[in-house]
């Protein structure tokens, strides 16, 4: 069973339309990642998918059950695109606060703070304040509020950022082991190492969804080496196709 | 509960704040004891009272360092007069009766020319009392002396010693006054309405301004991404700050009574119920005014159209003399209700069945702004 699943949609701000016949399909203990340029409309995806947006059109089915859907918000881990966090409190007290908030049960909850912070490696700063943080820091913390209540599926908005290549890899190890166990896991990114590392790449241009697969189909799809040249081969076609219209 | 998980994460960042606290706190206490000495202090008022046809031991009793008398004859109306001359006050006097008039324009000179007829009168009554003592003096004296006299010689004078007594006048005096009333010192009339506004004011902007940069930093988003509810991220607000704004309030109201003296005719209790009220409802207001604010820059740009004008409207102009669409503006204004209940506790006792629909009001308003809160958090989730 799919845990996302996305049909026809449609989305955007106001009269302006954004998102435009988006479909897609993410299964359990998949890692999506959705890439585009700045202003595509990753973000949005994101918002319409957690159900902060209605859908202007069509469909969005997250865990059994159509968005938009309050409950559903405590199954779903989630790191903003800026960071969130309450600056006069410590770091140990805003994961308090987020378990507090995501509805983690107080016996477990010192266990899973434990390891969120060991996972981003923060454990020794956590009776800081984050007002104290470096940008990495905090963006290392959103993570581990997103991890905290250890949710069947993780939708991350540009996780990597401000991140250095040594705990991103420990990262990526962190999140290669929960989809293994089961977890979804759903990221945009502007960086194409962290698209390599999927199961599944969405790419959203000018609204649209113009290359959608696994990376390895993706490669020979397009007949490149890299998602980075996919990327741009796509958009040269999409460009193409639009001026033949 | 998320609510709770609210309040101790406010209470947390508030006991962090120490300027929002010192704001909260002292501020209130500042502003009020600045108002006090503004008005209370009479001590540098001099002024001048008019009399006409007094008695002159009157006249020389009333005399002190605050007051100047000036005796005139001029046979026309106190009112005219006062008016014409700008005084601050005329007696005039028939038999025992004294008749005051004040401008009470200046209610600080009002108060010295009050006190000074009072303690004119005292000082009448003692140098009476001294005479009649003396004179009592004098008859035991003369008494004792044929007492005297009597064990001498066997024939008895038979004397009555009546002692005169020297009673002093007792005047009865009658006030008038041009403008306002007897109750009025100053700062009488502006505590109640200060109180209720001061309360008012700073929850609006504390609360106001917190739910902004919660709006921000986008941490208010981020909130609304977890599976809280809007109410009980409004409750929690209400509760948090509800809670710095009762001890706030409690503040206000035993520095008045106990630091300003000030006398409270009705019941405290009633006092604390209208001030949280005017809390509650201030904060529902902050809470929902600094969704169209997006800086701190532009919720203080809210101060002048929405608390300052309230104090207009609070009872230190009276309403019947306002044009009747400005009387419908001001039932719009929370601290009308607020101020107006305040003022007929403090001043008059009201009791609570008096100041209840006023109160009813105040509570139906928080309401309102609550459910309006409710309405604009959909914004950043629509469910
Ligand atoms: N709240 C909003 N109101 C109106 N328009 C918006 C809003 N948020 C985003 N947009 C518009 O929607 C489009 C898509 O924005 P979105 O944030 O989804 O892009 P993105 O792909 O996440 O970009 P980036 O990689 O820079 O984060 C942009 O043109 C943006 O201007
Ligand atoms: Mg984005």
């Amino acid at each position: 069973m799919a845990i996302i699943s996305i049909t026809n949609l449609k989305q955007g701000y106001g009269k302006t339309t954004v998102l435009n016949d988006i479909n897609l399909q993410v299964a359990a203990g998949e890692i999506l990642a959705l890439i585009g340029p700045s202003g595509a409309g990753k973000t949005t995806l994101v918002s319409t998918i957690m159900g902060m947006l209605k859908p202007k059109e069509g469909e969005v089915i997250v865990l059994g059950q159509h968005m938009p859907r309050r409950e559903s918000l405590a199954q779903i881990g989630y790191m903003a695109q800026s960071d969130a966090l309450y600056d006069e409190l410590t770091a140990q007290e805003n994961l308090v606060f987020f378990c507090e908030m995501q509805g983690v049960n107080k016996k477990v909850q010192s266990q899973r703070i434990a390891h969120a912070a060991a996972v981003v490696n923060l454990t020794m700063d956590l009776n800081k304040r984050v007002k104290n943080y470096s940008g990495g820091m905090k963006r290392r913390l959103s993570l581990a509020i997103a991890l905290i209540s250890d949710p069947p599926l993780l939708i991350l908005d540009e996780p990597t950022v401000g991140i250095d290549p040594e705990l991103r890899q420990q990262i990526w190890h962190e999140l290669h082991q929960m989809a293994a166990a089961g977890k979804t896991i759903l990221l945009t990114t502007h960086v194409m190492e962290d698209a390599e590392e999927a199961n599944q790449v969405l790419m959203i241009r000018g609204g649209e969804a113009i290359a959608q697969g696994t990376p390895a189909a993706l490669l020979s799809q397009y007949q490149v080496t890299s998602i980075e040249q996919v990327f741009l081969q796509a958009g040269r076609d999409q460009d193409a196709h639009n001026r033949n219209r | 509960m998320r609510t709770i998980g609210i309040v101790k994460r406010v209470f947390k960042e508030m006991l962090r704040d120490k300027r929002t606290l010192v704001l909260m706190f002292i501020g209130p206490l500042f502003i009020l004891s600045l108002v006090f000495f503004l008005f209370q202090n009479t001590s540098q008022t001099k002024t001048t009272l008019v009399v006409r046809q007094v008695d002159s031991e009157l006249v020389t009793a009333l005399k002190n360092d605050h007051l100047r008398v000036k005796s005139i004859h001029d046979q026309r109306a106190a009112t005219t007069i006062i008016r014409q001359h700008d005084y601050a006050g005329l007696l005039t006097q028939k038999g025992d009766q004294l008749k005051l008039v004040l401008a009470n324009s200046d209610q600080s000179k009002s108060t010295v020319i009050k006190q000074s007829i009072q303690q004119a009168q005292v000082k009448l009554k003692t140098q009476a009392a001294a005479a009649t003592l003396k004179s009592e003096a004098a008859t035991i004296k003369k008494l004792a002396a044929a007492l005297a006299a009597l064990t001498k010689s066997t024939t008895f004078a038979g004397h009555s010693g009546k002692a005169t007594v020297a009673s002093a006048k007792n005047y009865q005096l009658k006030t008038k006054y041009l403008y306002g009333s007897q109750d009025s010192t100053y700062f009488d009339t502006l505590l109640p309405i200060l109180m209720g506004f001061i309360v008012f004011f700073f929850v609006f902007l504390i609360s106001g301004i917190a739910l902004l940069r919660e709006r921000t930093a986008g941490t208010l988003y981020r909130l609304l991404a977890t599976p809280i509810k809007r109410s009980e991220i409004i409750a929690g607000y209400l509760l948090g700050y509800g809670a710095f704004a009762i001890v706030q309030t409690l503040m206000v109201v035993i520095f008045t009574i106990y630091v300003f003296n000030i006398q409270i005719i009705g019941n405290i209790g009633l006092v604390i119920l209208i001030n949280l009220l005017m809390a509650a409802v201030a904060l529902a207001i902050g809470l929902f005014i600094s969704t169209f604010a997006n800086s701190e820059f532009q919720m203080m740009q809210f101060i002048p159209i929405v608390a300052i004008p309230q104090i207009f409207f609070s009872g230190i102009i009276a309403l019947d003399t306002m044009p009747n669409w400005l009387q419908v503006i001001a039932h719009l204004m929370p601290l009308y209700y607020g101020a107006n209940s305040m003022t007929a506790v403090i001043e008059k006792g009201a009791t609570f069945s008096t100041i209840a629909p006023n109160l009813g009001v105040l509570a139906v308003m928080t309401i309102i702004f609550l459910i309006l809160n409710n309405q604009t958090l959909k914004r950043y989730r629509q469910v």
